[in-house]
């Protein structure tokens, strides 16, 4: 702990952007297989009303001023994440409008909330686009507690996920608790999109927890190697997009997501060119 | 294995009924299989073999009736390690889905194994060990999409029996698998019934060319037309098709010719997976 407090604003963007080029891409792979990556964009707008919420009452009720915004976020994101599930299982044949009611709910009520609110252009530019300078010590906090919480749900239910994903009844008919994982998926959606949010942004979340799987599919034969190239991708976007956004003084999301794209760009032109022979295991 | 569980059977259906809705699919089903058996079951399109199926598994809760798995009622049955199915719409994945041929019949285990671990040595041992029974073993880290589809159902056999299962439960295998596979299969779950006293339930169009192979046989269609060993069968055969796909159909035993579609061969190796 000594040692976090010690760390610079660029030390604990990178600390932070650390964390997010791990778990997104982790989760991103089994999105990607179960064809749900579009749930990320519905609750990065609910924890977007969340954080709004957070903002509002912060400065209305002055003794819960001392309220993180991220808690909100993450307290909207998994109730959105629960109430798509609903969604879903309320529109059986027609699955996918959970996102479209979800999302638009979560900006029509951030709408109202930030207008009622006194924050400036600046801060909410900041939460939309991602911001390195911002990213507080409370922040990092927030993003290490919910990274290591998202990993050790990861390692739990790895294995189950996957066959789920590929299979639901056999995975039932083997013995795996198929609502139940489901559940936990949908918590762990909600904190991975949390905890991005401040160093990505809340409009470019989906597209870390989107790009570098995109990018490993590509060129990746198991689904082991989907996740192992989408972590380098991720890192790589990470890193490379805050030490630019730093040194061009540039939105940190913005330069993450243009990394990113980047990468996707260069898999497909590997992939063109056959550079990767059919046999990789 | 003790004498006691030796003779509960494996299969136990009392008084059986499902319906989805209003709409009754499975009327008052009665039957057992015994341990070591080969049970042929068979019906037209529709006759709610494979609602049956899913209701044994679990997968669907009846209206009514009692269903025993090895002694125990399915609502106490949590040993889901002794039970491998194949499904009959194994094949209806997303063709591009990123696993190898390793990784799904990996998942064969994946329940037994238990959360926070992976696969030892020893599981992955088992894993080879079940794609060699099925004759894949050279196509072991190929994708599973660019497979054909009688070696994706290869496949899908040995994520069944990696667990190495008491009671293998499949549902209409075959479709769309051409002929010399079929033959190979059929030997094989000949092999598995005979040589490892696997119990078998086999849903198929096609008993004529089962004859062979199988013990038992039930004919469904809404309710049980038929249930009793194969000789039993053999004597009533005609009555009994008539009975269940109206009256021109005959039988024909040993045409394997049905579900000729996919021309994939069994050694038509493309030479990429070495
Ligand atoms: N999920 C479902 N919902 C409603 N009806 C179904 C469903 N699945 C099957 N059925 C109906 O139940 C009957 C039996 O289907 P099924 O068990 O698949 O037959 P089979 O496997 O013998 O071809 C059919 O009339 C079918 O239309
Ligand atoms: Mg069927």
């Amino acid at each position: 702990m000594e040692i976090l407090q010690q760390l610079t604003f660029i030390e604990r963007g990178i600390v932070a952007g650390l964390i997010i080029g791990l778990i997104c891409p982790l989760l991103g792979a089994f999105l990607l297989v179960r064809r749900i990556t579009i749930i990320t964009e519905a609750l990065s707008h609910i924890t977007l009303t969340g954080i709004t919420a957070g903002v509002f009452i912060s400065q209305t009720m002055t003794w819960l001023a001392f309220i993180n915004p991220l808690y909100t976020g993450l307290i909207f994101s998994l109730v959105g994440s629960i109430l798509i599930e609903k969604l879903r299982h309320a529109y059986k044949s027609f699955q996918e409008l959970a996102v479209p009611i979800i999302l638009s709910s979560g900006i029509g009520l951030s709408a109202i909330l930030i207008g009622l609110s006194s924050g400036s252009t600046v801060e909410w530019y900041s939460y939309l686009f991602g911001s390195l300078v911002t990213v507080s010590l409370s922040d990092l906090y927030f993003t290490m507690a919910t990274g290591f919480i998202a990993f050790i749900i990861i390692f739990a239910f790895y294995k189950e996920w996957l066959s789920i994903s590929f299979d639901q009844e056999f995975a039932k008919t083997s013995g795996i608790k198929v609502n139940r994982l489901n559940f936990f998926f949908s918590l762990l959606i909600a904190l991975v999109i949390s905890m991005s949010m401040k160093v990505v942004g809340i409009l470019l979340v989906g597209a870390m927890v989107t790009l570098p799987v995109a990018a490993s599919i590509q060129i990746a034969k198991s689904f082991r190697q989907v996740v192992i190239l989408g972590i380098i991708f991720g890192e790589v976007a990470m890193i490379a997009g805050i030490l630019f956004s730093y040194y061009f003084n540039i939105a940190t999301g913005g330069m993450v997501v243009v990394t990113g794209v980047v990468i996707l760009l260069l898999t497909s032109l590997i992939k063109r060119l056959g550079l990767v022979s059919s046999t990789v295991a | 294995m003790t004498k006691e569980s030796q003779a509960q059977p494996a299969l136990e259906i009392k008084n059986l009924s499902f319906s989805y809705g209003k709409q009754n699919v499975l009327e008052d089903i009665h039957f057992t299989v015994p341990q070591g058996s080969f049970l042929g079951l068979m019906g037209p399109n529709g006759s709610g073999k494979s609602t049956l199926i899913k209701c044994i598994l679990g997968l669907l809760t009846p209206k009514e009736g009692s269903i025993k798995l090895f002694g125990k009622p399915i609502h106490q049955f949590h040993d889901w390690n002794k039970i491998g199915f194949v499904s009959q719409k194994a094949n209806s994945f997303n063709s591009g889905f990123p696993a190898t041929v390793f990784e799904v019949v990996s998942m064969g285990l994946y329940g037994k194994v238990g959360l926070f671990r992976f696969l030892t040595k020893k599981h992955k041992l088992q894993v080879r060990e079940a794609i060699k029974q099925v004759g894949m073993e050279d196509f072991i880290h190929q994708n599973i999409g660019q497979l054909s589809g009688g070696q994706q159902q290869r496949v899908f056999i040995a994520r069944a029996l990696v667990s190495e299962p008491e009671l293998l439960i499949l549902d209409e295998p075959t479709v769309g698998v051409d002929a010399k596979s079929v033959q190979n299969f059929y030997n094989m779950l000949k092999r598995l019934n005979k040589e490892r006293g696997m119990t078998l339930i086999l849903v198929t169009h096609d008993i004529g060319a089962m004859t062979e192979y199988i013990t038992d046989v039930a004919c469904l269609n809404k309710c049980l037309h038929f249930h009793g060993n194969k000789e039993e069968f053999e004597l009533q055969q005609e009555d009994m098709m008539s009975s269940l796909y109206g009256h021109d159909v005959r039988v024909i035993t040993h045409n394997h010719d049905h579900h000729d579609h996919d021309h994939t061969h069994d050694h038509d190796h493309d030479g990429s997976g070495h």
